[in-house]
């Protein structure tokens, strides 16, 4: 009881400490940007571990914090197999054949006035669709490995980098491809130099979209049959088995896993389109 | 608009044709299989007819799954546990639910990190980074541990709903209530306009074009919550159970048929949306 009470006394200091902070001078400087949600995060996982300890919450509901760090520590071998297995072999595997295979089409669909015209309201219409659902089928026909998963990653990452290209690619004005013209610039010349660039912001907006539609393709295609290794395959047998620090450890590699590969996304988008306004700092 | 509905038909056509082919071509193997145990040579119109029309195909032909479709949705009853319809509905009302929660929590924390600096400074960051977790990952979990406190049925699956389309409201919702340009907001301070009157004549109708991207956003994204959460119930009911069940048993028909209706319920709740967004833009006079 009394670690309830202490995580709810740190919690309501904690909130103070924010809001003194938020208000201060201090919040426009970097340490303050960098401070305020830290604390709020340290406060939200202080509250967690005591309120589950403080009210015996059974570890079968919500085990605390620091037991699944002591899991994720005793098994890190099993989490990485798991990670290897999924998130290498699987998604990683599935991002770049999808990623490559839509940004052919978006090139081969560009070409033609026809095809764009018919395709792309097909794919964001199927953008927007569960296609998490064919799991089941492609896990029947490319059995239970990685390859599967890979497939159903495919299917995932298609369509948004799809649709986001093309919309890309048509992106660069009129005048400026004028210019190209009055250089008499061939197509690929203009393609190159002038299209692909002015394309670059909304293909990294495809790309991030993807990074997270990957891992949960993964994962949610482990669902439904896997070898005995893999995060998705942990996260389902832990389940059966009620131990969930397990599963939150399992967890925790995927949200690392998963804000690391867009945090490499986002970094290669500022790498690359340092020119645009979304990404200039802006000078005080 | 109507100049873009001939190549769409082309490219559906095309899909068709590309389907058609590819049953014929992946279930030839086992049709030539069976004619080789049964000691009989086929003709290929012979091999061809047959992939048509098999029990378990490996990819069922568009005709099969509009037979299976027509079947499960217009000749069963509707509360018949084999209906289409009856699936559906489970998982609709789950999303829809869900989809309520989440909105509504939503914009209430948006209209709090608005208003209040520490909380923006401190839920703000979160809100985005929780968008490249893969959150469908913890709803096995959440099945689960809610079913052993014994909340079982459709607040489990809402509760998946309401997680996946709570941040995109959060985050565009944010973006919406903060668009008023500065001049707009210096002219209510012109006329002495108390905090909540900026908020419900000012912020609140520039932020409708925001809400309504984040909220197409989110019903697609928690109908594929309310579909995932139905996966490790054991498969009871719902277009989710309808997928695993249908893996299990290697019921290809069953898979695609399931699947063609959780795109026709996405496709038609994006539309409803989209429907009302023009309707109240219109209304508002925003967009004519």
């Amino acid at each position: 009881m009394i670690l309830a009470f202490g995580a709810i006394l740190f919690w309501v200091l904690a909130w103070w400490a924010n809001i003194r902070l938020a208000n201060s001078t201090l919040a426009d400087t970097r340490f303050g940007m960098a401070a305020v949600p830290i604390l709020f995060g340290v406060t939200l996982l202080v509250l967690w571990e005591g309120l589950v300890r403080g009210l015996s919450v059974p570890g079968v509901i919500l085990p605390p914090p620091s037991m699944i760090a002591a899991r994720f520590a005793a098994s890190t071998s099993i989490l990485w197999a798991d990670f290897r297995q999924t998130f290498i072999k699987g998604a990683l595997s599935g991002y770049v054949i999808g990623v490559g295979a839509a940004f052919a089409m978006a090139i081969a669909v560009d070409r033609y006035e026809f095809l764009r015209r018919g395709l792309l309201p097909v794919g964001s219409f199927i953008a927007a669709l569960p296609v998490i659902g064919t799991a089941p089928i492609l896990v029947m026909w490319f059995g239970f490995d990685w390859q599967s998963k890979a497939a159903v990653v495919v299917v995932m990452v298609f369509f948004p980098v799809l649709v986001n290209t093309v919309q890309g690619l048509t992106s660069a004005e009129r005048i400026q491809r004028d210019l190209m013209t009055t250089y008499a610039a061939g197509y690929w010349q203009t393609l190159w130099k002038l299209r692909l660039p002015s394309a670059l912001p909304f293909i990294f907006n495809g790309l991030k979209i993807a990074t997270t539609l990957a891992l949960i393709g993964a994962i949610v295609a482990e669902f439904f049959g896997s070898p005995i290794v893999g995060m998705g395959f942990r996260i389902s047998t832990s389940v059966g088995q009620l131990a969930l620090d397990m599963v939150w450890a399992e967890i925790a590699v995927a949200a690392l896993a998963g804000s690391a590969f867009y945090g490499l996304v986002a970094l290669a988008e500022r790498l690359l389109t340092f020119w645009h306004p979304s990404q200039r700092r802006q000078k005080t | 608009m109507r100049q873009s509905i001939l190549p769409v038909l082309t490219v559906v056509l095309i899909i068709l044709g590309i389907w058609y082919l590819a049953a014929a071509w992946m279930n030839a193997t086992w049709t030539l299989q069976q004619a080789e145990r049964a000691e009989q040579t086929l003709t290929t119109v012979e091999v061809l007819q047959d992939t048509m029309q098999q029990d378990r195909p490996k990819l069922p032909a568009p005709h099969q799954v509009a037979v299976e479709l027509w079947e499960t949705t217009a000749e069963k009853k509707i509360t018949s546990k084999r209906s289409l319809v009856y699936h559906g509905w489970i998982t609709l009302s789950a999303t829809l639910l869900g989809f309520a929660i989440g909105t509504g929590l939503g914009i209430l924390l948006a209209v709090g990190i608005v208003h209040n600096r520490a909380m923006d400074m401190s839920v703000m960051p979160w809100a985005i980074a929780s968008q490249t977790i893969p959150i469908l990952a913890i709803a096995p979990m959440i099945i689960v541990v809610l079913n052993s406190v014994g909340v079982t049925g459709l607040l489990p699956k809402a509760f998946i709903s309401a997680y996946l389309s709570f941040f995109p409201v959060v985050v565009g919702m944010v973006k919406g209530l903060r668009s008023p340009a500065p001049m707009q907001l210096d002219l209510m301070r012109t006329y002495s306009a108390s905090q909540s009157q900026v908020f419900w004549n000012l912020r609140l109708p520039a932020s409708v074009p925001f809400l309504f991207t984040s909220l197409k956003v989110g019903i697609a994204a928690s109908l594929v919550g309310a579909i995932v959460g139905e996966l490790p119930t054991g498969a009871v009911a719902g277009l989710g159970a309808r997928l695993l069940a249908g893996s299990y048993y290697g019921q290809t028909i069953q898979i695609w048929s399931a699947l063609i209706a959780a795109a026709v319920l996405a496709a038609s709740l994006v539309g409803i949306v989209s429907l009302l967004e023009r309707l109240t833009l219109h209304k508002m006079g925003m967009r004519t």
